[in-house]
Formats: C-alpha cells, sequence, structure tokens
C-alpha cells in the first residue's frame, strides 16, 4: 500500500472514519470513542456535496457506540441525541424518532411517549411539509402508545370490575386514550406500507367497541388494497378476525387461498387443508390436496405430524374412495424425483422411527401409497412397527399391501 | 485627549474625536485638520506604525477591529515561524538579519512597500495614486514601511501607510473580508509578483536556513511543520485581537493540507530568482547538508553499518556531487539541476546498497546467508553484518513506525479554539458548531478510556534511534561489512559483481514532471523496502528517491551507458 505522505483535511477525515468502522466492526468501542473525538470536528467544514454528511455518520456511529459502550448510560444517551437533533433540521423528526424507539427498547415508555409528544409539536416552515413522512410515524407511534395505556386500564377496569368496583376516572381516561389512539393509528394505516402492528392494535380498539364493520372494512383494505405491498400477516389478520367472528367457511377459505399463493408453507397451511377436505366441492377438495403437499415442499414442515396427518387423511379418504386417484398422480408427478430422498429415505425412517412413531406412522402411510409398499421408508418403519406390536402398524401394513396396485398407477 | 492647542475658535481647550478621527471642539464644534495620532506599539509586536493621516487608517472599527495588510499578515506568520526555529536551536541570525532581509527583499520587489508608489491599487484608484499632484499635495506622502522583526531594532520611523488608494479599497472589500485587501489579493494577477501564500511561508524559512547552511534539510522542516513545532496550520491564532480575520483572508490564510515538499521547493527557487539573490554560501564537506554528513546521519538513522560510509564517500566522489559547485544554490541559473540535499543523499544511500547487495530479492539473501556462516567463525570481536538480520529488525520496527504515523494521520486536528467565519452572519452558527463539537470531544473523550491525549512529542532530528548498548543484537552500526566483502590486489571490494539499472533512459523532466515513473510492482521487494525506509524517514513518496537514484545511476555508469545504449535494452550481466 502506499503511505501517502500528503494530507488535507477531506483526506484526513475520511481515514479517521476508516478507523471508527474497523472499530466498530471489531466490537471495540473504547477505540472507536477515541477515534470519533478527532472525527467531530469535520461538522466545521462544508461537506454539502456528499451523499452523507458528517453530522448524520456522527449521530449514527455516536448512537451505536453508546448503545454498546459499558460506561454510557442513559443519561448520556439523551443528552448526546438532544444535541443531534439541533444538528440538523432536515433529521430532526428522524432523530426524535429514533430517540423514541430507543427508549422504548430500554423500558422507558413514558420518556418515550413525552419525546414523540414534542416532536409532534415541532413545526419548522417549509420542513414540517418536508418530513411529513415522519411526522407521521411519530403521531402513529404515540397512538401506538396510547393503544397501550388503554389496554393497561382496560386490564385494570376489567379487574375491578370483577371486583366490583367501578372506576369512573379509570373509564374515562381509557376512552380518551382511545380517541387518541383511534384517530393516529387510522391516519397511518391509510397510506401504503407494512403496518402489521398499527393495525392489530386499531382493529382490537374497534372490536372493543363494537366498530365491527370498520375494522372488517379496514383489514379488507390492508389485505386486498393493491397498493398496499403484498403482505401475508394481512391475511392472516383478516381471517383471525373472520374465524372470532364466525363467518363462513366460504369467506374463511376465500381469505386463506391468497395467503397460501403468497406463502404455501405458512403455518394456517394446516387449517385450511382441514377446511378444504372437508368441504363438499370438488374444486375445494382439490385445492386442500394441492395445498398440502405444497406446505411439505418446505424443510420446516418435516417433522411436522399434524401436516404428514393432514396428508395421510386425505390421500388415504383418496384411494379407499377409488376416485380421483388422478389428483394424487398429478401432485406426485413433479415431486417423485425429489421426495423420496427429502422425506423418505432410510436414514429418515430410523430416525423418525426413534424419535417420534406418530410422526414415523403417518409419513410411512403416505409412503406406502406413493412409493409402493417395497419402498426403503415404509418397510422398515411398518416392520418396526409391527416388531413393537403396536396395533395401528399392522393395520397400516395391510391397508398397504391391499391397496398397492395404487401405486403402480400412479408411479406410472 | 492629549490635545492640548487652544480651539482657534472659542479658545477653549475641550476636544473630541470624530468618526473620521480628527480632533473638533466641543464647545463650538470647530472641526479641525489635526488628526490623532496614533502610536500603535502592540501592533505587529515591536513594529511601530505611527500613522498620520487624514483619517484614512481607521483605528477602531467598531468591532475592535483596525485595519491591515495581508502581507502585514504575512510578516506576522514569518515571525513566529522564526521564533519557533530558533527555540529549535537555529541560530537567531536567521530570524533577525536572513529572514527579515529577504521579506524586506520580497515587498520591494512585489512593490507591496519600501517603494516610493506601492502597489495596492484598484483599477479606480489607479488614477489617484498616478496623478502626482494628488500625491504631492498631501501633508505626508506614503513612502516607506518600516518593519522590524526583531526586538532589538531602535525607534520607529515615522509615516508609512500604502497607497493612498486604500480608502477606497477597505470601502469596498471590508465586506469581503477583514484584511483591507484581501479581496484584492487573490485577484491580482500575479504572473509577475509571485503571490504570497501559506506554503510560500515555509519555502522562505527554508532559505534562510539554506543561506545559513543550518543543520536541517527541508524534510526536517516539514516535518517539524506537521508535528507542530513551528507555526503554520491555525498560525492566525496568533494574530492579535485587533486583526480580524473573516471572508476572503479565509482562503489566504487557513490552511488544510499538509505541506508538500515538491511545492515548497519549487516556490523557493521561484522566490531566490525572483529577488534576484546572488550565488548562495558554498556548501562544503563541512556542511551538515553535504551528502557525506547527510549520508552519516542517515546510515546511522537506518540503523547500517558505519563502514557504509565509505563507499557513499567514494560514490559521492566518483559522480562529483560533493563538488561546492554542485551542491551550492545558483538563483535563476536554470542549467543547473538544484539540489535536493535529503533526497540525493537517501538516493545515495540506495545506491550503495545496491552495489553491495544487487537487491534483486535473492542475491542479498545469499550473501546474507553467507555472512552468517562467516560469523560462525568470527573472532574479531565485531559481527559481519547479515542482511537478513537487518531487515527483519528495520521491518518491524517500520512497521510500528508506520501504523502510528497512520493513526496519527487519522487524528490529525485541523481545528483550533480560535474559530473562524466567513462573514459576520455566518459568525454564530460557527460558535454554535465550535461549541457542539467541544462538546462532542468531551464526551467522547471519556468513554475513549484511560487514553492520554497525545503530547506532542519533543522535536528531534532523528525519527529511529538505535543504540549499540542493546544487548539483544539490533544495532548494526558497528557490524562489518567483511562478509560480504572481498579482497582483489589488496583492496576490499563488493562481492556483488553485478548491478541493474532502475531504468536505462531518463525521462525528459519537461515533457512529464518527473525523470523516471516508479511503480512498486516493476521492481524487487528489496528494493522497494529500503525505498519505503527512506520515504518513511523523509516523508516524501518513493518515487521522488528512486527519481534522485536513476539520476545517481545514469552518472555513475555514464561510460558505459553511452557505449551500450546502442545495443542493449539491459545491463544485466
Amino acid at each position: 500500500s502506499s503511505h501517502e505522505h500528503k494530507l488535507n483535511f477531506k483526506k484526513s477525515k475520511e481515514v479517521c472514519l476508516s478507523y471508527i468502522q474497523d472499530a466498530m466492526l471489531q466490537k471495540q468501542w473504547k477505540r472507536a470513542a477515541e477515534f470519533l473525538t478527532f472525527y467531530a470536528e469535520s461538522l466545521e467544514k462544508d461537506f454539502s456535496t456528499q451523499y452523507m454528511g458528517p453530522s448524520e455518520m456522527i449521530w449514527r456511529i455516536g448512537t451505536e457506540i453508546l448503545c454498546h459502550h459499558s460506561h454510557s448510560s442513559m443519561k448520556e444517551f439523551n443528552s448526546f441525541t438532544e444535541q443531534m437533533k439541533t444538528l440538523g433540521v432536515k433529521r430532526y423528526l428522524k432523530v426524535c424518532l429514533e430517540h423514541a424507539f430507543h427508549l422504548l427498547c430500554n423500558g422507558l415508555i413514558d420518556e418515550a411517549y413525552q419525546n414523540l409528544s414534542l416532536a409532534e409539536s415541532w413545526r419548522f416552515g417549509e420542513q414540517t411539509a418536508i418530513q411529513d413522512k415522519e411526522m407521521k410515524l411519530i403521531q402513529a407511534y404515540r397512538g401506538l402508545l396510547d393503544y397501550y395505556s388503554w389496554s393497561k386500564q382496560k386490564t385494570i377496569l376489567l379487574e375491578h370490575g370483577q371486583d366490583g368496583f367501578e372506576d369512573l376516572s379509570v373509564e374515562q381516561e381509557m376512552h380518551s386514550c382511545f380517541r387518541k389512539a383511534a384517530v393516529n393509528l387510522k391516519e397511518i394505516i391509510k397510506i401504503p406500507g407494512v403496518w402489521d402492528l398499527f393495525v392489530k392494535c386499531y382493529v382490537d380498539l374497534l372490536e372493543f367497541y363494537g366498530d365491527h364493520n370498520e375494522a372488517r372494512q379496514v383489514l379488507n383494505e390492508y389485505a386486498y388494497n393493491s397498493k398496499f405491498p403484498a403482505n401475508p400477516n394481512a391475511h392472516v389478520y383478516l381471517y383471525q378476525f373472520l374465524k372470532r367472528h364466525g363467518e363462513s367457511k366460504k369467506s374463511l377459505i376465500s381469505a386463506l387461498k391468497i395467503l397460501h399463493d403468497i406463502v404455501p408453507s405458512h403455518e394456517l397451511m394446516i387449517d385450511f387443508n382441514t377446511m378444504l377436505q372437508k368441504s363438499k366441492k370438488r374444486k375445494k377438495r382439490r385445492l386442500g390436496l394441492e395445498v398440502i403437499f405444497a406446505a411439505l415442499d418446505y424443510a420446516g414442515w418435516k417433522e411436522n405430524v399434524k401436516a404428514w396427518s393432514c396428508l395421510a387423511r386425505q390421500v388415504k379418504q383418496i384411494v379407499i374412495s377409488e376416485k380421483h386417484l388422478d389428483w394424487i398422480k398429478q401432485e406426485w408427478n413433479s415431486r417423485k424425483d425429489w421426495w423420496p430422498a427429502f422425506h423418505f429415505s432410510r436414514y429418515l425412517a430410523k430416525r423418525n422411527w426413534q424419535e417420534n412413531e406418530s410422526l414415523s406412522y403417518e409419513k410411512a402411510l403416505v409412503a406406502g401409497i406413493l412409493l409402493g409398499k417395497d419402498c426403503k421408508y415404509f418397510k422398515y418403519v411398518s416392520h418396526q412397527g409391527c416388531k413393537a406390536q403396536v396395533k395401528r402398524f399392522r393395520i397400516l401394513k395391510k391397508f398397504v399391501n391391499k391397496h398397492n396396485p395404487v401405486y403402480l398407477r400412479i408411479s406410472g | 485627549r492629549d490635545f492640548n492647542e487652544r480651539c482657534a475658535q472659542c479658545s477653549e481647550v475641550n476636544w473630541g474625536l470624530t468618526d473620521g478621527g480628527r480632533f473638533y471642539c466641543r464647545s463650538c464644534h470647530n472641526v479641525t485638520e489635526r488628526t490623532r495620532e496614533v502610536v500603535n506599539t502592540d501592533f505587529i509586536s515591536n513594529t511601530r506604525i505611527q500613522t498620520i493621516s487624514k483619517g484614512l487608517r481607521k483605528q477602531e472599527k467598531t468591532d475592535g477591529g483596525c485595519e491591515w495588510y495581508v502581507c502585514e499578515g504575512f510578516q506576522l506568520v514569518l515571525k513566529k515561524q522564526a521564533e519557533a526555529l530558533e527555540a529549535l536551536g537555529v541560530c537567531p541570525q536567521m530570524k533577525d538579519e536572513i529572514l527579515c532581509n529577504f521579506w524586506r527583499r520580497y515587498l520591494q520587489k512585489s512593490k507591496q512597500a519600501y517603494c516610493n508608489r506601492p502597489a495596492g491599487e484598484t483599477v479606480k484608484a489607479l488614477s489617484v495614486c498616478d496623478s502626482s499632484t494628488d500625491v504631492d499635495s498631501e501633508p505626508e506622502r506614503p513612502s516607506l514601511l518600516h518593519l522590524s522583526l526583531s526586538e532589538s531594532e531602535g525607534d520607529l520611523q515615522t509615516d508609512c501607510s500604502f497607497a493612498s488608494s486604500t480608502s477606497r479599497v477597505s470601502e469596498s472589500t471590508s465586506v469581503c473580508s477583514g484584511s483591507v485587501d484581501g479581496s484584492l489579493y487573490l485577484m491580482k494577477n500575479q504572473r509577475e509578483k509571485l503571490r504570497m501564500t501559506m506554503p510560500m511561508t515555509l519555502s522562505f524559512c527554508y532559505m534562510a536556513l539554506l543561506w545559513l547552511r543550518e543543520p536541517m534539510t527541508l524534510s526536517d522542516l516539514l516535518r517539524f511543520v506537521v508535528e507542530g513545532h513551528i507555526p503554520y496550520l491555525n498560525v492566525f491564532q496568533h494574530f492579535p485581537e485587533k486583526m480580524k480575520l473573516c471572508g476572503l483572508d479565509l482562503k489566504i490564510f487557513c490552511v488544510e493540507s499538509w505541506p508538500v515538499y515538491e511545492e515548497v521547493y519549487n516556490k523557493m527557487l521561484e522566490l531566490a530568482a525572483f529577488l534576484d539573490l546572488p550565488r548562495f554560501p558554498d556548501i562544503t564537506d563541512s556542511c551538515f547538508l553535504h551528502p557525506d554528513m547527510l549520508c552519516m546521519k542517515y546510515l546511522m538513522e537506518a540503523n547500517l553499518p558505519d563502514e557504509l560510509h565509505n563507499w557513499t564517500c567514494r560514490v559521492v566522489k566518483k559522480i562529483c556531487i560533493g563538488e561546492a559547485d554542485f551542491l551550492t544554490l545558483v538563483p535563476g541559473n536554470k542549467s543547473t539541476r538544484n539540489v535536493k540535499y535529503d533526497v540525493l543523499a537517501a538516493a545515495v544511500i540506495v545506491v550503495v546498497l545496491k552495489l553491495l547487495f544487487l537487491l534483486d530479492d535473492h542475491y542479498e539473501w545469499l550473501l546474507s546467508d553467507f555472512a552468517e556462516e562467516s560469523n560462525k567463525n568470527n573472532k574479531e570481536g565485531r559481527p559481519y553484518f547479515e542482511f537478513k538480520k537487518w531487515y527483519k529488525v528495520i521491518k518491524c520496527s517500520l512497521d510500528v513506525e508506520q501504523k502510528k504515523l497512520d493513526e496519527e494521520r487519522a487524528k490529525y486536528l485541523w481545528r483550533c479554539e480560535k474559530p473562524l467565519f466567513y462573514s459576520a452572519k455566518k459568525k454564530s452558527k460557527v460558535l454554535k458548531r465550535r461549541q457542539m463539537v467541544v462538546n462532542l470531544q468531551n464526551q467522547f473523550g471519556k468513554l475513549s478510556g484511560s487514553v492520554q491525549p497525545a503530547e506532542k512529542p519533543k522535536p528531534s532530528s532523528f525519527q529511529l534511534s538505535w543504540s549499540e548498548e542493546n544487548t539483544d543484537g539490533s544495532c548494526f552500526h558497528g557490524h562489518s561489512l567483511k562478509g560480504i566483502l572481498q579482497e582483489k590486489c589488496g583492496l576490499l571490494t563488493a562481492m556483488n559483481p553485478a548491478y541493474w539499472l532502475c531504468t536505462v533512459k531518463l525521462c525528459t523532466e519537461k515533457l512529464c514532471g518527473h525523470l523516471a515513473h516508479y511503480r512498486e510492482v516493476d521492481f524487487p521487494q528489496s528494493y522497494h523496502f529500503v525505498l519505503r525506509l527512506f520515504s518513511f524517514l523523509l516523508r516524501i513518496q518513493p518515487s521522488y528517491i528512486h527519481d534522485e537514484v536513476c539520476v545517481i545511476e545514469h552518472k555513475l555508469f555514464n561510460k558505459k551507458l553511452c557505449k551500450k545504449s546502442k545495443y542493449n535494452t539491459g545491463l544485466r550481466k
């Protein structure tokens, strides 16, 4: 490396910054702090042409150091952040917001609330309009904290109610918190974005006060409005809401359909499959099979007994009825090359048998149907099961043997 | 207030001062033509400037400042630098006589003072200055600026003032700079006049040091500057309170980069020619700057055996670079190549190392093994020099020092407590920022742990030192070269029979600015290592030393080159 013997202000600070970054990456907080003291004077120079100026650097680096340094305290952090707020008016709200987050992470909820309230009242000419997004977020988080207070008061009220106490002041406060929270939360979720937490809280509020229509509308918007980014959770929330309110299976299914499209491995796929299996409509049952096969494509489901039992049940049912074997064939077609190694290896047979008998049972059934009675998995497990004289394995063996020709039709 | 004459109109003695600096009678409001005599003793410490003018020179502005000219600022800078050099051991003559006279001559030549028609005119004012009647009609003609850098100077002389047109200058420029002629200074067409800059102050210093043949090379000087022993960065801190800097002054006096060797050196040459200086005092072999002396110093610093000195002297003699005529600076003489004494000495050592060790990443190690073997049977009390051992010791130290230097670069502080602002409007913002910086430094300084603020290291001429008292054998000064020499016809010559030239042909300096082009990958690593060592000691790029090495080689092997250049492209045997 060429060691330059020239040096100017700009280069000197670049070099300093690289030392800070190295120290931070190695978690040498004292060293990082030391070099930051030398970097600080870059605030006195105009770096306006650079993408990220020294004031932002110092804010971010200083925050990191204060978060991790052993001798740092909340007091120091607060005083530092207050200084950073004065450094750049264009960043004011952002700093406020992050300050609030930090306070929340440290459990200082009241301080966070105060900070957010203070920030909400900030006005600075045209900057206020420019930083509109940050302002909305600040209001939203303050709304969230209002929700949190509301929630606490609700709990108190319910307890008192049980004890037979009536507490008007708590009730009033609770309602006022509700109003404050509702206003802000409603605002933010109008803007396209990912607002899971806000949506959940808002819906919770609405449900409590009985405004189910509004709640349904909010959830529908959140899930189906194309301006909003695709968000699996939106559908989950909607589904849960519908379920809570005893909606028809039809609407439940339609809510979960999109979830299946977006996240085939979602845990709700079991519920989905269960519903679909029971359906009278053929299309739905077909979908059910597709859903459960798709879920089991994912490694996270390999050892999920429930999932396997769903599949096993459906496959069994199809085999017994001797109708729609082509469904299984269709599903198996794209999987027959890799599922055997993925799910039905001899190693897995041994392991599953040792660790989880039920799992091995369900899997064995599926394996027996899909791969025939001579496949490694089925042979091993059924043999073990029969040896251990577990009744259901004997039944299983009989069943698979009886329906072996099915395998031939599937695999052909 | 000391004015005790009776008023012409009312015969009272009750004087006040108008804004224009004239006395007026408070009783009858008669304004006189007499103005306040100002003896400003503290202005440029011990320079007394007395102005009796028609209130052209306002002493007190609203902010407590006064009018000052850019060259007065530079004069102050030079004074501070000279004092610092004196504190480092340079003889007082430098400050009191040499530098002072150089500066005066410069002012004269650049028509900023010491002449009948001082410069500093705007286009408008040119007419004022030129018309002699105007000039004559003033009671006190602007004439000489008497400046003294020394405390021992006698009493002040009278009048001085710069061009009478300065009043116009001050009105138009007071907004853009604290100094009177700041904006003019930057605007002027400087081709003939060699405008003064901060790096040029160092050129002045070096020129004075050279004249006196002081034992300080340019690389030493610049290193002291960077280490903070000589005022350069933020030197305006030392300006008196009344000299306010703002606006364009910042561009002139604020430094935001380390001085560059080439720049300072070339400016010095320009300056010497501009000032029409005669041939400098001869550099003889008893001078510190003579290659023989400097080689000795650098050999010691590089922890190389003293015996190598014989070899450096031989090379110096052979290529005649020890001659006073070669070494002495003759300003304006473009035919001789000007000498960078430090670089030259370093290059000589590099050439000697190449002569003895070849430095082709192969032979030097062989030779070292050979010396190691010989050392086993060495009964002479002085070990034979082993290149390998030396390399290990030096590499270790060099890496450590280089790392320290790199950290210092990162930790270099450019700003000082006296903040500068471009205009009065920005003042509050600048001060706020300064306060914030100080706060941050305090807050994170505490979190730095028990790291003490680095004290300024005491200035020293030697950056690396080796003591023979160290029993770990890490000092090579006393080692013998016998291990790598052989006897031939009663003389000790190098075992190494070969030599490789750094470049077969020298570039034309005029075309590309360099005599050779150094790329690390093109040369052996041992060679690069040696260059790196001296590059560190001198704080210059390895390529400068490489250039010099090429020149020396071409002188040394001149005959061979002339003969063979027609046939070969290389001279490797």
